[in-house]
């Protein structure tokens, strides 16, 4: 309790008004608190408000009721203590890989000479430093997952958001990128937080996984996940204690789940 | 064309008699000869087409199924072109017509694309500048732009200013609107990943929102040339010292149909070539594109 946790929501609400003018309420008065150097996956049915808390701690928009707080200190703009991974590539497509990963320092006024070191030196850790000339359209989705890492960890983000960043891609992929991303994260010492839909993913990551409630988004429920790190997304999901980690969790998780349904259910009839 | 097919099969039967190894090669190479071929034949019917319309519009000329007076015919037009080139027009050489109306194009261009593209930018990254021009620029633009050309030519004169200005209101519009689109339209995911990464406001427009919004910029260029062209030669037209639109003027004045016609073909040619050249800056500024996008076209 001495250490400032990295992350404090309190009682946050965002309310957005639709198109039709209505106001939808996207997240309810939710209470989170990260550690520093923790890593918390964030669960939730489809289109319950997951991101929304993902771009309130970053800064891209405000609560409309609560505080959000990132080091102690209520979050006004964007803080440059952050990070930020997107479900859909968010690479610039006109500027090549090398580019692209300088592109953080660089528009945070570190010299080019400089930031293409630190560019360099992050390719190389994602194992791309082959393809550094090419642009992102010549790229795998995969790379291109890559590539936006490599970008956000150039930065040194003290606080990483994750918006379903692997969601995109593949199985195996998926996997392989899971296993990088703890690679990656294990050296930094910053705090998670990975929003997803996929509860294996969730668990095999995270020191902790929150369960949002169906829309408006709340905390329901949080987890504890006491597998031993180091950890490979493989090997971690054959433990028992993986599987009853998942049965326990999905007890919460699916209930939800089924609200979502059968109120989408009701809309569509 | 069939001498071509004879000399092709010849060739196939040649191969295939040199064994099984070379199979695979003379497929390939096969292949390449049916695609060359298809070029040349789309080619040949395209110079068959051209020449067919010239020779019909030379017969019915001659026979007088049409009035050569009103419609002149290919030969005509060829003698005028050939005249002018080799003697000069009655305002001065040939080169010299083309080189004032390329120039009033060019500078009418030039201001029109680089007010367009700023305002466009401006005013699709600033809401409340949007907001209050978006209005005015809408009655601007329901205006028929052409017949400002006489203002112009009160305004100013007959010299090279009047036809620059009717240039630049015709293409600033088609390129401010396409690029206030191309602001508006950029990728929000870009923008906040950009914030993200730590840009502020004037590094988001200048290296997310103008490159992001380059592409539907560059399609106005392609048309808002054709555009600049027009108003510099309407301009002309109606009254000037030199150029190309001068020479349509003053053939029509003279009832020379074939000069009418010289001056739309120097121009189409003029058009053309400049067409060409933007395409050839486009591929290079596009080269972060995928190919097909670029092909596609």
């Amino acid at each position: 309790m001495t250490e400032t946790p990295a992350i404090e929501l309190t009682g946050a609400t965002k309310r957005f008004r639709t198109p039709s003018g209505a106001l939808h309420t996207a997240v309810r008065d939710l209470d989170l608190t990260v550690a520093q150097g923790e890593f918390v996956a964030v669960v939730g049915p489809t289109g319950c408000g997951k991101s929304t808390t993902l771009t309130l701690v970053s800064g891209l928009e405000e609560p409309t009721e609560g505080e959000v707080r990132v080091y102690g200190e209520p979050v006004r703009g964007i803080d440059p203590k952050v990070g930020f991974v997107f479900q859909q590539d968010a690479v610039f497509p006109w500027r090549t890989v090398l580019s692209n990963v300088m592109a953080g320092p660089r528009f945070r006024g570190v010299p080019a000479a400089e930031a293409r070191e630190r560019a360099r030196d992050w390719l190389g850790r994602v194992g791309l430093a082959a393809f550094e000339d090419r642009y992102p359209h010549q790229l795998s989705g995969g790379m291109r997952k890559r590539v936006a890492l490599a970008q956000t960890f150039v930065n040194d983000p003290a606080i990483l958001l994750m918006d379903e960043p692997f969601s995109a891609l593949d199985v195996q992929t998926r996997a392989l990128m899971s296993d990088q991303l703890l690679e990656l994260w294990a050296g930094t010492g910053s705090s998670v937080v990975f929003v997803t839909h996929d509860l294996d993913e969730a668990i095999a990551l995270a020191d902790r996984v929150v369960v949002m409630t169906a829309g408006p988004a709340t905390v329901k429920e949080v987890f504890t996940v006491d597998l031993p790190r180091p950890r490979t997304v493989e090997a971690v999901r054959l433990e028992p204690r993986f599987v009853e980690l998942y049965r326990e969790i999905w007890a919460s998780l699916g209930e939800e789940v089924r609200i979502t349904r059968e109120r989408g259910a009701g809309r569509a009839a | 064309m069939p001498l071509e097919t004879t000399s092709a099969s010849a060739a196939a039967g040649k191969s295939s008699a040199e064994g099984k190894s070379a199979a695979v090669t003379t497929r390939t190479e096969a292949r390449e000869r049916a695609a060359r071929n298809r070029k040349l034949r789309v080619y040949a019917a395209r110079v068959a087409v051209l020449l067919a319309f010239l020779g019909l519009w030379e017969l019915c000329a001659r026979t007088e199924v049409i009035d050569p007076f009103n419609f002149s015919q290919p030969s005509r037009i060829w003698e005028q072109i050939r005249q002018w080139v080799t003697h000069g027009t009655a305002q001065g050489s040939l080169g010299e017509q083309i080189g004032y109306t390329l120039y009033e194009a060019l500078t009418g261009w030039v201001i029109g694309v680089v007010g367009g593209v700023l305002l466009g930018i401006a005013l699709g990254r600033i809401r409340f500048l949007a907001d209050v021009f978006g209005p005015y620029i809408k009655v601007l633009n329901a205006i028929p732009r052409i017949v400002l050309a006489p203002i112009f030519l009160i305004w100013f004169g007959l010299g090279p200013a009047s036809k620059v200005a009717s240039a630049v209101v015709l293409v600033f519009f088609p390129v401010f609107f396409n690029a206030f689109q191309g602001a508006r339209e950029v990728d929000r995911n870009l923008v906040a990943n950009a914030r993200i990464l730590g840009a502020d406001n004037r590094k988001v427009t200048l290296q997310v929102v103008i490159p992001a919004a380059t592409t539907w910029i560059f399609t106005s260029l392609h048309v808002s040339f054709g555009f600049a062209l027009i108003g510099a030669i309407v301009g002309e037209y109606i009254g000037a010292t030199k150029g190309l639109g001068l020479l349509v003027a003053a053939a029509q004045g003279t009832f020379n149909a074939a000069g009418v016609y010289a001056a739309m073909t120097i121009l189409a040619v003029v058009a053309l070539l400049t067409e060409g050249l933007l395409t050839f800056a486009e591929k290079k500024l596009f080269r972060w594109k995928p190919a097909d996008a670029g092909d596609g076209r």
